[in-house]
């Protein structure tokens, strides 16, 4: 197989005052992967992202994005590079198409190359028909589709995404998922920060997973579901929940409590459904483990702020 | 400091503020144009008609050149500042520009001769409208065209480096009331400097906008200034010291 490096990081490192924000982080993606990037708040993600785009300077390690050394030459690599940042910063005052036209001059492309590239975009984001809508006739969705458009006005080869969905309903999150996919399948690269388990079990090829600055686990969703976790989860809460838990602990491989509920995770689940079939008053959910329980087992359950 | 890494997109930068102005562009030079029009009509021929002459002419044609170097300090400082500010903190449109193939050294370029183009603008506009009420003595007067350039230049640069400083638009406030409130009266907008006691007539000399005036007041009277080199020479250190200030500052803000 023929697939060369986009972005390679080594020993990066990056300190902010006493707090190292970031303490060593190597990554390494190929072109055509979906990669994601997860952790929770403070974790170091969005740092990761601006020293890879060239916007601030790291205290060690070294990056290469696209062959080119950065921060040298970050200006040569965000030529080829989209970016959908987490919070929008569309141009209010423009309308829709001029956004685009605006966006598309600063990567050096003529107002006529931009012109014709408009028809296409609008329908990727479906907003054709809205080209000289005002911003503030748009739904978030709606943004949210403008600005990843945006990110794609000069048809880069990597798009960066920070957060690509965070605030959005789930039928406008759901056509960013589908549209996300359709540009992995035309090849692009695609890089994304999320804390949403679900978006990255369902778009990632590969993901890593940061906290305190550092890389904790890294490869594909189900390989690391598969390699660090139980199979299955029971999720178990009501009255008398401990007492059950003290004679059914010895079935669970794992339990963990959060609040009034105990995460049993499980290699064999019959043991454990048996007892609880003779607990009514227990509620209980059976369910397949998923990314946020690899997340959770291995960032902690405590809040970060 | 490191070398500027400035490349030529720091025009699209001023291309895109443009953009956006000739969408609100018949409000905007009227709010930049009544200001010191009702400034110059009011005091001008009002408090004028009780003045004897000033400067060896009439009140109203004195203070007219005093306008023409104020609005277009006005006009540079609010662009640099209020609205240079709110692309950067609230529209997040530096953020955005950022992402593509610019510095934040073509950002603040850009921004600077954009704030410097509008206070252009500001400035020939009051010029037009003191040709206009007859107060120019003679085409000698658009010689102070490139004075009006450098004198926005030079207030659009000052204002960048408070803007890579503020927290808020209340920062402003300050330099408005306590910095160009005063420098207008100590700079010979509104009467001669040499009224003033010397202490502060030296104060006036370190003043960007002192120098501003003395050029232009003398072009609008058809005479040649004195020390055209000297006043030249304060207006554009003031320039390359506030860019590459205002560069740094921003720099060490936004590249963190």
């Amino acid at each position: 197989m023929n697939t060369k490096t986009v972005l390679r990081v080594n020993g990066l490192r990056k300190r902010y005052g006493e707090r190292d924000v970031l303490d060593g982080v190597d990554l390494e993606i190929a072109q055509g992967e979906c990669f994601g990037l997860l952790g929770p708040n403070g974790a170091g993600k969005t740092t990761t992202l601006r020293l890879v785009l060239g916007q601030t300077a790291p205290d060690a390690g070294t990056i290469t994005l696209l062959e080119e050394p950065v921060p040298e030459r970050a200006r040569e690599a965000r030529q080829r590079i989209g970016v959908v940042p987490q919070f929008d910063n569309l141009d209010p005052d423009f309308t829709v198409e001029e956004n685009l036209l605006v966006y598309g001059r600063y990567f050096g492309l003529t107002q006529g190359e931009i012109a014709a590239r408009i028809p296409a975009l609008m329908a990727f984001a479906g907003l054709t028909g809205r080209e000289h809508a005002r911003l503030n006739e748009l739904s978030g969705g709606m943004k949210r589709r403008l600005t990843l458009v945006r990110a794609l006005v000069h048809d880069p080869e990597v798009v960066f995404m920070d957060e690509p969905t965070t605030g959005l309903d789930p039928q406008a999150r759901h056509l960013i998922w589908e549209r996300l996919k359709r540009l992995k399948s035309e090849g692009k690269t695609l890089i994304l920060t999320t804390h949403f388990m679900e978006e990255a079990e369902r778009l990632c090829t590969r993901l890593a997973i940061m906290d305190h600055g550092r890389i904790i686990a890294q490869g594909a969703p189900r390989e690391l579901i598969a390699e660090h976790i139980e199979a299955q989860v029971i999720e178990v809460h009501g009255p008398g929940v401990e007492a059950w838990l003290d004679a059914a602990k010895g079935m669970a491989a794992r339990v963990e409590f959060a609040g009034e509920t105990a995460f049993c995770y499980v290699i064999n689940e019959q043991p454990l459904l048996e007892s609880l079939r003779a607990q009514p008053q227990l509620v209980y959910l059976h369910r397949p483990a998923n990314l946020e329980d690899l997340f959770l087992k291995l960032t902690g359950r405590d809040l970060r702020d | 400091m490191i070398r500027p890494t400035i490349s030529r997109r720091w025009i699209y930068v001023w291309q895109r503020n443009l953009g956006v102005w000739r969408k609100l562009a018949i409000p905007s030079v009227l709010g930049n144009l009544a200001d010191p029009m009702i400034g110059l009509l009011g005091l001008g021929y009002g408090l004028g008609a009780m003045l004897p002459a000033v400067a060896g002419g009439p009140y109203v044609a004195f203070l007219a050149a005093g306008m023409v170097a104020s609005s277009t300090m006005y006009s540079a400082s609010f662009e640099a500042m209020y609205s240079a500010f709110s692309r950067l903190q609230h529209q997040k449109t530096w953020e955005a520009i950022l992402n593509a193939p610019l510095t934040i050294d073509d950002v603040i370029l850009g921004e600077l001769i954009w704030a410097g183009s509008k206070a252009m603008l500001s400035g020939t506009a009051m010029l037009g409208v003191a040709a206009a009420l007859g107060l120019v003595a003679s085409p000698m007067a658009m010689g102070a065209l490139p004075v009006v350039v450098l004198l926005g230049l030079t207030f659009a640069a000052i204002g960048l480096v408070w803007t890579a400083l503020a927290t808020g638009y209340d920062f402003f406030m300050y330099y408005f009331t306590l910095v160009m409130t005063p420098m207008g009266f100590l700079s010979g907008v509104f009467f001669p400097v040499e009224r003033l006691p010397e202490a502060l007539q030296l104060l006036a000399y370190t003043l960007p906008l002192y120098h501003g005036v003395a050029l232009i007041r003398p072009l609008l009277a058809g005479q040649v200034p004195t020390q055209i080199v000297l006043h030249g020479l304060v207006l554009v250190l003031y320039i390359v010291i506030g860019f590459c200030l205002s560069l740094h500052l921003a720099r060490r803000r936004i590249m963190r």
